[in-house]
C-alpha cells in the first residue's frame, strides 16, 4: 500500500529551490490539495515574481505568470472569466505584502472567490536577501546590515491580522511548515482554503511561514528552529477569520 | 516492514527526512555524489521502517515514496 | 441604410466594445474618458458581462491580463496618466503574447497636466510604452464613427495577432457627439489553444508567460515577434488620403488635428495652394510608403501636432529628407486653429519665408 507519493498535480520538473528551502513543501500540499478535491482539470494558478517564478512549472494544472504583486488582480481577471474555475496565486511576502499590497488588500476587500497562498520567509530570496515587508526587528539582511532598524524603516507587516480587519474575506489562517505536526495543520489549512472556493465562500489565504536557509545564512535545520524561536512569536499561528465558522456557531 | 523508494536525482541533501526520522533509518550517502552534485539520502537501516512518512513530510522536493 | 445614433465617442467606443463580444471591461476612474467605464457599468450586467472598477490603472491592466489568458476578449481604458500606470502591464501583455484592447483618451501632459485633449502620448503609444522590446496596434480615430469601427477592427486585430490594439484618441474625441451605424458582422474570434482555461485533464498544461531565462530562448522569442510585426507593417497599414492627388503641399496629422488640418485644406485650395492630407488610421504600423511617396512629388510636408513635435519624427524619417518638413503643433490641451495651419500651408508654399 502506498503511503506517500508525489501528488498528481505536481509535475515531475525539478524543483530550482535552494536545498532545504520548505517551499518545496508548500508546493506538494497545494498539489495534494488539488488532488483529494480533484481540480486538478479545472484549476489555474498564478505564479509571482521572486523564489516562486517558476512556480508555473512545478504544477501539472494551467498556469499564468504574474506581474511582481500583481498576482491577485490577475486571478480576478481569470475568476470572472471562468466562475467554474478554481483559481490560486502562490505568492512571497515582496509580492504580496510590499508591492502587490494593493492587490492583495483590494482582492481580499472584494471577497473575490480566489486562493492565496502567502508564503513568508521574512526575505527576498531570489535577488539575494534583501528586507521584506515581513524582516523582524533586528533581522540582518543584505539591506539591513545592521538589523531591521524600526526607527528608520518601520515595522513588519502582519497580513492575516491586517486582512482580519476587512469585512470581506471568508477565511484567513497562518501556518507553518517548519516541523510535521505543523505541517500536517498547514495542510488542513491549504485544502480548506480551496474547499472553500469550490463551495464559493470567497476570498481564502493562509500564510506559511516558510524558512530561507540561503538568505538566512543558516542550516536548514537551524532555519527550521529559527521559525519556532523567532518567527512564530511575531507572526502567532492560527485562523484569524473564518466567517462561515462563526455563523454557524 | 515499511518500503522507502528516492528519486535520487532530485535530491539536495537537505538532511531534513534524516533528522525527523524517529528510527534513524536514513542518512547522507557521504561516498556518493548525485547528477546535482549533492551526496543524497539513502536508507541505512530500511527494516526498521515504519512507513510513518515522516521523511517524505518534510522532503521539500517530494523524492521519497512510502509503501506499507 | 442601418439606423444612426447619436452618441459621445467614449460611449461609441463601450458599445463597439460589447458588439464586438468584450464582456469583462476593468477601469479606473480618469477624465476625459470616465464615459466608457460609466457605460460600462450601466450595460455589461444586464447582459452577462463584466464591470469591475479596480483600485488602480495597475489592477485593471492586470485583470485584464488575466482574462486575456482565459482567451476571452477584454478591455481597459484611461487617459494619458493612468496609461503610464499600465505601462508594466502593457509590456507583460505584449511578452506573453496576449490579445487586449487599450484605450487611451489622451490629456495634456507631462505630469498630472490637463484635463483638455492632446496628443503628446504618441511617443509611449508607438514606441516606448514600457520596458523591452515591443509594439502595439495603434489605432487612431477621428471621428465618433471611426471610435467604434476601430474598437471592432482593434478586436480583431488583436486576436488575429496576439497583440494589444490601443485606441489612440483624445478629449475631443471621447467627448464631442456625432451620428454612428453600429451595424457590425462580427466574425468569431480565432480558437485559442493557448488559452489557460483548465486542462481538464485532456492536454498539457498551458503557461502564459513571458519570463525566458536562457538569453537564446528570449532572443528567438523577441525574433519571432518582431517577424509578426514586419508582417503587420506589410499587411496592417492604414491611412486616408485626401486631396492629394495633385497636392504640393502634404499635411500629416491624425485624429482631431486631421479634422482642423481638412478645413484650413479647403481654405488653402480657395486661396489657390494646393494642399492635400495623409491621415494615419494606424499609428503603429505607420503609413511610411505613402508618405514616402508624397514626399517625392509635393514641395512641403508639414506634421499637425497636438503635441510639441512627436509623429513629426516618423514622418522625417519616412520622407528621407527630401523635402523640408515643418511643424504646426499646439500642446497642453490647445487645438490648432484652421487659420493657424492655413498660415503654415501659406508659408510652407512659400519656400518656409513667413
Amino acid at each position: 500500500m502506498v503511503v506517500f507519493d508525489k501528488p498528481h498535480a505536481l509535475s515531475d520538473m525539478p524543483m530550482h529551490y535552494c536545498p532545504g528551502c520548505t517551499h518545496g513543501i508548500i508546493h506538494r500540499l497545494v498539489a495534494e490539495a488539488i488532488d483529494e478535491l480533484g481540480i486538478e482539470g479545472r484549476t489555474i494558478g498564478i505564479a509571482p515574481v521572486g523564489c516562486s517564478v517558476m512556480a508555473y512549472d512545478y504544477f501539472n494544472c494551467d498556469m499564468i505568470e504574474a506581474a511582481h504583486g500583481r498576482a491577485p488582480a490577475v486571478a480576478t481577471g481569470v475568476k470572472r472569466a471562468l466562475p467554474d474555475s478554481i483559481v490560486f496565486t502562490y505568492q512571497g511576502d515582496g509580492d504580496l505584502a510590499s508591492i502587490g499590497t494593493a492587490e492583495t488588500v483590494h482582492s481580499a476587500a472584494r471577497n473575490e472567490n480566489i486562493t492565496i497562498i502567502f508564503v513568508n520567509n521574512a526575505i527576498y530570496g531570489m535577488t539575494g536577501g534583501q528586507m521584506a515587508p515581513t524582516t523582524l526587528p533586528g533581522q540582518v539582511t543584505q539591506t539591513s546590515p545592521y538589523g531591521r532598524d524600526t526607527n528608520h524603516c518601520g515595522f513588519p507587516v502582519r497580513v492575516c491580522e491586517m486582512l482580519s480587519t476587512l469585512d470581506g474575506p471568508e477565511y484567513l489562517e497562518r501556518v507553518a511548515v517548519n516541523n510535521v505536526k505543523n505541517i500536517k495543520n498547514a495542510k488542513k489549512a491549504i485544502k480548506k482554503a480551496f474547499q472553500n472556493q469550490v463551495e464559493g465562500k470567497g476570498f481564502s489565504l493562509v500564510e506559511v511561514i516558510s524558512s530561507c536557509p540561503t538568505n538566512w545564512g543558516m542550516t536548514p535545520q537551524k532555519a527550521l528552529k529559527w521559525i519556532d524561536d523567532n518567527m512564530i512569536p511575531y507572526y502567532p499561528l492560527g485562523v484569524y477569520k473564518d466567517r462561515s465558522a462563526k455563523e454557524a456557531e | 516492514m515499511a518500503k522507502l523508494t528516492f528519486k535520487t536525482d532530485k535530491c539536495k541533501g537537505c538532511g531534513l527526512c534524516v533528522d525527523v526520522c524517529p528510527k534513524k533509518v536514513l542518512a547522507l550517502a557521504t561516498e556518493k555524489i548525485n547528477i546535482k552534485g549533492h551526496h543524497p539520502v539513502e536508507a541505512v537501516n530500511e527494516s526498521e521502517c515504519i512507513g510513518c512518512a515522516f521523511c517524505a513530510t518534510m522532503c521539500p522536493d517530494c523524492i521519497i515514496k512510502v509503501e506499507r | 441604410m442601418a439606423d444612426k445614433v447619436l452618441m459621445k465617442g467614449n460611449e461609441a467606443i463601450a458599445e463597439a466594445a460589447i458588439i464586438a463580444g468584450c464582456r469583462h471591461y476593468f477601469g479606473y476612474p480618469i477624465t476625459p474618458q470616465t464615459e466608457v467605464a460609466a457605460y460600462m457599468a450601466k450595460r455589461m450586467p444586464k447582459i452577462g458581462g463584466c464591470f469591475l472598477q479596480a483600485e488602480s490603472e495597475i489592477a485593471a491592466i492586470n485583470m485584464v491580463y488575466g482574462v486575456a489568458s482565459t482567451g476571452h476578449r477584454v478591455m481597459t481604458s484611461s487617459s494619458s496618466p493612468g496609461i503610464s500606470l499600465k505601462g508594466e502591464g502593457l509590456s507583460y501583455l505584449a511578452g506573453a503574447d496576449l490579445p487586449a484592447l487599450v484605450v487611451n483618451v489622451q490629456r495634456g501632459g507631462p505630469g498630472l497636466g490637463g484635463i483638455q485633449p492632446s496628443q503628446s502620448d504618441y511617443f509611449q503609444a508607438t514606441k516606448g510604452a514600457a520596458h523591452g522590446d515591443f509594439h502595439m496596434l495603434v489605432l487612431a480615430p477621428s471621428s465618433v464613427q471611426e471610435m467604434a469601427d476601430l474598437t471592432v477592427k482593434g478586436f480583431e486585430l488583436a486576436d488575429k495577432y496576439r497583440m494589444t490594439s490601443m485606441i489612440l484618441a483624445d478629449g475631443t474625441m471621447g467627448q464631442m457627439m456625432e451620428p454612428v451605424s453600429l451595424d457590425y458582422k462580427i466574425a468569431p474570434p480565432p480558437e485559442k489553444p493557448w488559452a489557460t482555461t483548465g486542462t481538464k485533464l485532456e492536454r498539457e498544461h498551458n503557461i502564459v508567460n513571458s519570463l525566458f531565462l536562457v538569453p537564446e530562448k528570449l532572443e528567438e522569442e523577441n525574433f519571432k515577434r518582431y517577424e509578426k510585426y514586419k508582417y503587420i507593417e506589410d499587411n496592417e497599414t492604414m491611412y486616408e488620403e485626401y486631396m492629394m492627388d495633385d497636392a504640393e503641399i502634404c499635411l500629416v496629422a491624425f485624429g482631431i488635428a486631421a479634422r482642423v488640418a481638412k478645413n484650413a485644406i479647403s481654405e488653402a485650395r480657395k486661396a489657390g495652394i494646393k494642399a492635400g492630407l495623409i491621415r494615419p488610421i494606424t499609428l503603429w504600423p505607420f503609413p511610411k510608403a505613402v508618405i514616402k511617396a508624397a514626399s517625392q512629388k509635393v514641395k512641403a510636408i508639414i506634421s499637425v501636432e497636438l503635441s510639441m513635435g512627436q509623429m513629426i519624427e516618423d514622418v522625417c524619417l519616412a520622407s528621407e529628407g527630401r523635402v523640408p518638413v515643418t511643424l504646426c503643433n499646439r500642446a497642453g490641451g490647445m487645438i490648432p486653429s484652421p487659420k493657424q495651419v492655413l498660415q503654415a500651408i501659406i508659408d510652407a508654399n512659400n519656400g518656409g519665408v513667413k
